[in-house]
């Protein structure tokens, strides 16, 4: 049977570039269609009728919603090539806890150093540079949070990098300098070309941000 | 080696509820733990200590937290009473409905319980629309899971103990039998499978445990602004 694989995206997302970076990494050929989210397309309203977000996977007609479950339904339909989760039960469930992590984690606190100011802001700092710790410290030693390969930690958490510049400029500081060791990670994902092309430009990404940030009254 | 499972949780957490269900659905043999939440064991400490939370599942001295992650790795460590199809796309799906219990219907059904007032009637609104979609989903199924209980299940199984719970709490019906037929048929159902039915925390300790919960939220809406 054909394989009909269509993405409903919006290119800044960091959730829909984890599914980009999985599509990749196993050499799906798929359509990729743009969102307006401020005019959502009736395809995604009738695909995602219960959270009406992106990303939204549409496989043979079938759709699929929430970025961790689609990054694992890949997985487990193009199992033939490039593994993401590991083969161990307890790896699985390392990988599993550790991408809820992210999601419970990352995203609030990154949103309030561009959404918030003054103490509030400093708060979002504070808690976002605990979470990298933490990460780091998961990481350890290895070159992955997969262990020698790239897997689904990272391709779950290389997507919010892309986001870096806008974080470091409008809450005025430097991940490298706190987290040397995230960032020789970051490089390392980088260097995977399914990684690079899946990243938009950090500038882009700003310039889209500081529009929002001006009608937000926060420039 | 002989195997080794232990699980951390407490006496009315519906976390540690979902992690007890699925050990005994199995008919694994395990040891459980119930924590005193204002004195955490050295061992609760130390096997979670990102969140510092039960449950804690601790296989052959290996921890595993966060109860959704449970529930899978004890699926594919101990096949027998699979939880989760074989099939990719209902697999998907069966993920999808346990989340949207966690990220939804626990968030509305929790603020409709905290919130005063106006607040609260926006809530309850709020928990209302989130559960139509759970109806809608049981449509021609008697679980979640289908014919019989699957991860979506033991994920919203809470609901089939706690509403009662909260709705005696706060005095409003939250879960209508004539509003939602089929969630109300598989709450009953749920609740009197086997297994669950032996498991449910007494519904008198409950209702004084969350009363007490919900007290400073009371108190600090009664407060002059």
């Amino acid at each position: 049977m054909a394989n009909e694989v269509v993405l409903l995206d919006f290119w800044p997302s960091m959730f829909g570039i984890r599914v980009r970076i999985a599509l990749a990494e196993k050499g799906v050929k798929y359509e990729y269609k743009e969102e307006d989210l401020k005019n959502k397309s009736p395809l995604l309203l009738q695909m995602n009728p219960v959270h009406k977000k992106i990303p939204v996977l549409i496989h043979n007609g079938r759709p699929f919603c929430e970025s961790p479950i689609i990054v694992q339904y890949i997985d487990e339909v193009w199992k033939d090539k490039a593994p993401l989760l590991p083969s161990d039960p307890y790896q699985r469930a390392q990988a599993r806890f550790w991408v809820d992590f992210i999601d419970k984690k990352m995203y609030d606190s990154l949103r309030k150093t561009w959404t918030t100011k003054g103490e509030e802001q400093e708060a979002a700092k504070k808690e976002f540079f605990e979470v990298l710790k933490t990460l780091e410290g998961q990481l350890g030693d290895k070159p992955f949070f997969g262990g020698d390969n790239f897997g689904y930690v990272d391709l779950s958490l290389i997507p919010f990098y892309c986001w870096f510049y806008t974080y470091e400029t409008c809450g005025k500081f430097n991940v490298e300098a706190e987290c040397p060791k995230f960032i020789a990670w970051v490089k390392r994902c980088l260097q995977r070309e399914t990684v690079a092309k899946a990243l938009p430009d950090g500038k882009k990404v700003f310039e889209f941000v500081s529009a929002m940030r001006t009608n937000l009254g926060l420039e | 080696m002989a195997e080794e499972v232990k699980l951390l949780k407490t006496w009315s957490s519906p976390f540690g509820l979902r992690a007890f269900w699925i050990l005994k659905l199995k008919g694994v043999q395990f040891d459980f733990i119930d924590e005193d939440l204002s004195n955490k064991s050295p061992l609760l400490l130390q096997s979670n200590p990102v969140y510092k939370k039960v449950p804690v599942l601790i296989h052959n001295g290996k921890p595993i937290s966060e109860s959704l992650v449970i529930l899978e790795y004890v699926d594919e460590t101990w096949k027998q009473n699979p939880l989760l199809p074989e099939d990719p796309y209902e697999r998907a799906r069966a993920r999808f409905w346990a989340k949207f219990g966690e990220d939804k219907v626990l968030v509305s059904i929790w603020n409709a319980f905290i919130k005063q007032g106006k607040e609260q009637e926006e809530a309850i609104g709020l928990a209302i629309e989130t559960l139509k979609f759970l109806e809608e989903e049981l449509k021609g199924k008697r679980f979640f899971g289908g014919e019989k209980i699957g991860l979506a299940d033991l994920a919203l199984g809470w609901l089939a103990n706690l509403i009662g719970v909260f709705e005696e709490v706060i005095g409003v019906k939250l879960i209508e039998k004539e509003r939602f037929p089929l969630l109300s048929a598989w709450m009953q159902e749920f609740a009197e499978a086997p297994v669950i039915k032996e498991s449910w925390p007494p519904h008198e300790k409950l209702v004084t445990k969350f009363r007490a919960i919900r007290e400073p939220y009371v108190a600090a809406a009664a407060q002059p602004k």
